[in-house]
């Protein structure tokens, strides 16, 4: 397919916080023309009838689990469960078996995702080695690898004075550091959020306390070492009030927030549901309420999923002995519009400004634009499109959403990546 | 009304007339019980598993006596025996009992929520002897029958609950069923073994022993655990003892002729001084022959015949 | 359910248990060693007249004793909900006693089965009779009264009411049909 010509579109031009009628030409997977009536004398033509064409939406918290956890997921289903839900790259974290922490295995992570073929999958490597949080990683080796981030994510670096080397050297190398924040002796043995759901259902929790301590930590590493800093899935209001103040400051800080985290509080544990197991938990309606708030005021840069597949087996069990996490890439589009474009709590270009420049600067990506000469990277979003949540409908090996059941309203409809179609939910006119 | 619940997970979710049903049932219970022919054929041919995942001998001996009053089989399975060694899970546990036409299956199970999931899994009615922290439901109807029959009522009274309630799963099930059914709960403890938001509850929290005691109907004193102390969670016995152990001046607190419970076994001379477990106010002794009426009570409102499939 | 005839009026029931009463005395000797038990629910109100019939004729205070017979049924496998258990009172020994079991209807004869049962689990008593208010017919099991107010042939399809003031406020025996 050599030209692509989407006509009919809204275009979402997030950087200039724009959106405007546009067509888009695409020749040989770069973008070659935006502008009114435009026409293909050769090629495919879409019609997209008046729907959002914003930038590839990008995730910059997945977890593929290739190499060592393929029953749970691999690149290739992954990919196919990013393609469904509207984004064109993700960046991976590290916590595979064995654990991302050398050139080997973020070259088969490439490898992997080259021949699946359908999105782009930037690996993030480990902040040090086997992600024990003791020795460094070669970290240029790395980065000349292809890695995009370093993070021990999954589990937290509890040294200080390792997090504060690993920041200096990272800094040194020129990448960011994406922080797990848990201060492990305060969270340690727990499994929810600790308040009163977990008094209720006897489950041991994992205080609020035990990831702002370490929100508050790493930011004062940052600041020391000037390493830019990137917080993983800020769960809590305390959080959201540190990063504030650090960012007010200069502090070279940036935040993510997951669906799940800005939807769900920890009532959805009620009936020991291990759908809705995570780290960080869900936490309450305070915590709801200020991370939108803190999405809203730009102090939270980014919306990322922290898709987490597990089999099922693995979460069919009692409670404590579930693993944590829960997939989100095909339905986090759905939830952004549902909980926070239609309430008003985000713009629809303050919302795609959080799925695709905003990572692209965090990560040193070119993606996540609409500009000539750009990749091709789109994601076609019907704002009125409505659909009930069925996990069994995913393209993500995993079943493992707590949102099965729930309607969501704006819907990615097509996905595109260097101007191949990658995802056609089948309802734009194909010519 | 009548029963129409095929499991009893916890004491939350039941209904005061449930409750009710219960402790009435119970009566009757302990009615048989002091027979000279303990045996009534009203379960004959059913089968009672009793599946414990945590040593108890004196729970799942109380149902098992219950079981064998009320003429149903009963088979004890405790993990060091069954197949859970091998590493079945607990769902795939449940479908072989289920398939093995167990009607009621009792479980005591290390993790909150154990018994949720098996009441999913599983036709058969499931009754919980204790789930992790969470619940353990007839020890509090146990409780709550015994300051019934004590007291003649359960509506108005003062009940103060003492002791570790962060990892008590009997204060939980005693905090939902003595305020259901409208009497006053106060807690006290150490300050680390208080849980988070526990007042949403229902119960008012008391820092010293002295006032949670002040005029008290009923005192119920937790069982201390040591290894408690090495998680950290307090700084040695004899400070528990002085802080928050109940010995006769301190019960002279509470109301003339105010029941001292105590779930079991006991700590002597830790969270209860001798003369106090032994003492004319203790119904110790009494709660575990009405721990038997209870379960009796439970398996012949659980285990009828055609209880539909949830 | 339609109403259809009433068969016993405040005087005939009370004229039936007078009867009844002298019965037991005659049949017995006396009243020495004589109890009686009353099946829940509307066979306690009548144990506690014959009783105190029965002290009115003979001057002497004959035990009563209630008895539930819930946990002695023989349908508490195919019922979809369990009944509830009522409480038994039986305050004094079986053992060596002459029983009277008192109920209002005997139908089947499958209540006075699992009663005999629970009764036994009790203790060994000497004898034991039976006295009904009604006898219906269509017995299903080798049991008979001894004692019987009034005998009513009915079909199957009927419905024997007693209501006592005790227990329902007002006093007489009605034949009901099912429609």
């Amino acid at each position: 397919m050599h030209k692509l010509l989407l006509k009919g579109g809204l275009v979402v031009d997030p950087a200039a916080g724009e959106i405007f009628p546009a067509d888009i030409l695409i020749e040989k997977g770069k973008i070659a023309a935006i502008g009114q009536d435009l026409e293909a004398s050769e090629g495919t033509v879409i019609d997209v009838g008046g729907r959002l064409v914003s930038p590839g939406l990008i995730d910059m918290h997945v977890h593929f689990r290739e190499p060592g956890f393929e029953a749970k997921e691999t690149i290739a289903t992954g990919s196919r469960a990013a393609a469904r839900g509207g984004f064109t790259a993700v960046a991976c974290m590290p916590n595979t078996d064995p654990v991302a922490d050398n050139r080997a295995v973020i070259s088969y992570i490439r490898a992997r995702a080259e021949q699946a073929g359908l999105i782009k999958v930037y690996p993030v490597a480990a902040l040090t080695r086997g992600s024990r949080g003791e020795e460094l990683t070669e970290m240029a080796d790395l980065k000349e690898a292809g890695a995009v981030a370093f993070s021990d994510d999954g589990r937290p670096v509890s040294s200080a004075a390792v997090m504060r080397r690993a920041m200096q050297y990272a800094r040194m190398v020129g990448l960011p550091v994406i922080s797990h924040c848990e201060e492990p002796t305060l969270s340690a043995g727990g499994v929810m959020h600790e308040g009163y759901m977990s008094t209720v259902l006897g489950l041991p929790g994992i205080p609020a306390a035990a990831e702002e301590i370490m929100v508050a930590r790493d930011i004062i590493l940052s600041e020391h070492t000037g390493c830019p800093l990137h917080i993983a899935h800020v769960s809590t209001a305390g959080s959201v009030r540190l990063i504030r103040e650090a960012k007010a400051r200069g502090v070279p800080v940036t935040a993510e927030v997951t669906p799940h985290h800005f939807t769900l509080t920890d009532r959805a544990v009620a009936g020991y549901n291990t759908s809705a197991k995570v780290n960080p938990p869900l936490r309450t309606e305070e915590d709801v309420a200020a991370l939108k708030e803190a999405l809203a005021d730009g102090t939270i840069d980014v919306i990322a999923t922290d898709h987490a597949p597990h089999t099922v087996e693995e979460k069919d069990v009692e409670f404590q002995l579930a693993p944590f996490g829960m997939v989100g890439l095909e339905t986090a589009v759905g939830l952004v519009w549902t909980e926070l474009v239609i309430p008003g709590v985000l713009s629809p270009v303050e919302a795609i400004r959080k799925l695709t420049v905003n990572p692209a600067r965090i990560l040193g990506l070119q993606d996540g634009v609409i500009r000539v000469g750009a990749d091709a990277d789109i994601t076609i979003i019907d704002p009125g499109l409505t659909e009930v949540v069925d996990p069994s409908t995913f393209a993500s090996k995993g079943r493992n959403s707590p949102f099965s059941g729930k309607k969501l309203q704006g819907l990615p409809v097509a996905t595109i990546v260097r101007g191949r179609l990658v995802y056609d939910r089948g309802l734009l006119a194909v010519t | 009304m009548n029963w129409k619940r095929k499991d009893v997970l916890g004491l939350q979710n039941l209904s005061v007339e449930e409750i009710e049903i219960i402790l009435d049932t119970a009566v009757s219970m302990k009615e048989v019980l002091g027979r000279t022919i303990k045996k009534v054929p009203a379960l004959r041919g059913r089968t009672v598993v009793t599946l414990f995942y945590e040593p108890s001998t004196r729970t799942r001996t109380s149902f098992e006596l219950a079981a064998k009053y009320l003429s149903a089989d009963s088979v004890n399975l405790s993990a060091s025996t069954s197949s859970v060694v091998k590493g079945e899970t607990l769902k795939d546990t449940a479908r072989t009992l289920a398939a093995m036409g167990a009607d009621v299956v009792v479980l005591r199970h290390p993790m909150a929520g154990a018994p949720n999931l098996l009441a999913e899994t599983i036709p058969a009615a499931v009754i919980n002897a204790g789930d992790g922290t969470h619940e353990h439901p007839t020890q509090a109807l146990l409780d709550m029958f015994t300051v019934r029959e004590k007291l003649g009522k359960l509506a108005g009274l003062n009940v103060a609950i003492i002791g570790d309630i962060l990892h008590s799963r009997v204060a939980r099930s005693n905090i939902w069923g003595f305020t259901k059914m409208g009497a006053r709960v106060r807690i006290c403890g150490p300050a680390t073994m208080i849980p988070a938001s526990i007042e949403t509850m229902g119960v008012e929290v008391c820092t010293g022993i002295e006032e949670a005691l002040e005029g008290a109907d009923v005192v119920m004193m937790l069982r201390i655990q040591l290894e408690r102390q090495q998680q950290g969670l307090f700084p040695s016995l004899q400070e528990y003892t002085r802080l928050f152990g109940l010995n006769r001046q301190r019960l002279a607190l509470a109301r003339p002729g105010a029941l001292v419970m105590h779930p079991g076994p006991i700590n002597r001379g830790v969270e209860i001084s001798p003369e106090v477990a032994d003492g004319v106010n203790s119904v110790i002794t009494e709660q575990v022959t009405n721990g038997v009426a209870v379960r009796m009570a439970l398996l012949y409102l659980l285990g009828g015949g055609g209880i539909p499939v949830a | 359910m339609k109403h259809k005839v009433q068969i016993l009026d405040k005087e005939g029931i009370r004229r039936a248990l007078t009867r009844i009463a002298h019965e037991i005395i005659e049949r017995n000797k006396g009243t020495e060693d004589l109890a009686l038990i009353g099946i829940r629910r509307r066979g306690v109100p009548l144990a506690e007249r014959l009783a105190a019939k029965i002290r009115e004729i003979e001057g002497s205070v004959v035990p009563v004793g209630t008895l539930d017979i819930t946990l002695y049924r023989d349908d508490l496998n195919t019922r979809d909900q369990q009944p509830l258990v009522h409480r038994t009172e039986v305050p004094f020994s079986v053992t060596e006693k002459k029983i009277v079991l008192v109920d209002d209807v005997i139908y089947t004869g499958r209540t006075i089965r699992a009663a005999l049962d629970a009764i036994m689990d009790l203790g060994r008593p000497r004898v034991i009779q039976l006295a009904v208010l009604i006898d219906r017919g269509h017995r299903e099991l080798p049991i008979r009264p001894d004692y019987v107010g009034k005998n009513v042939p009915t079909s199957r399809r009927e419905i024997v009411e007693v209501c006592l003031q005790e227990t329902d406020g007002e006093e007489r025996v009605l034949i009901l049909e099912k429609d």
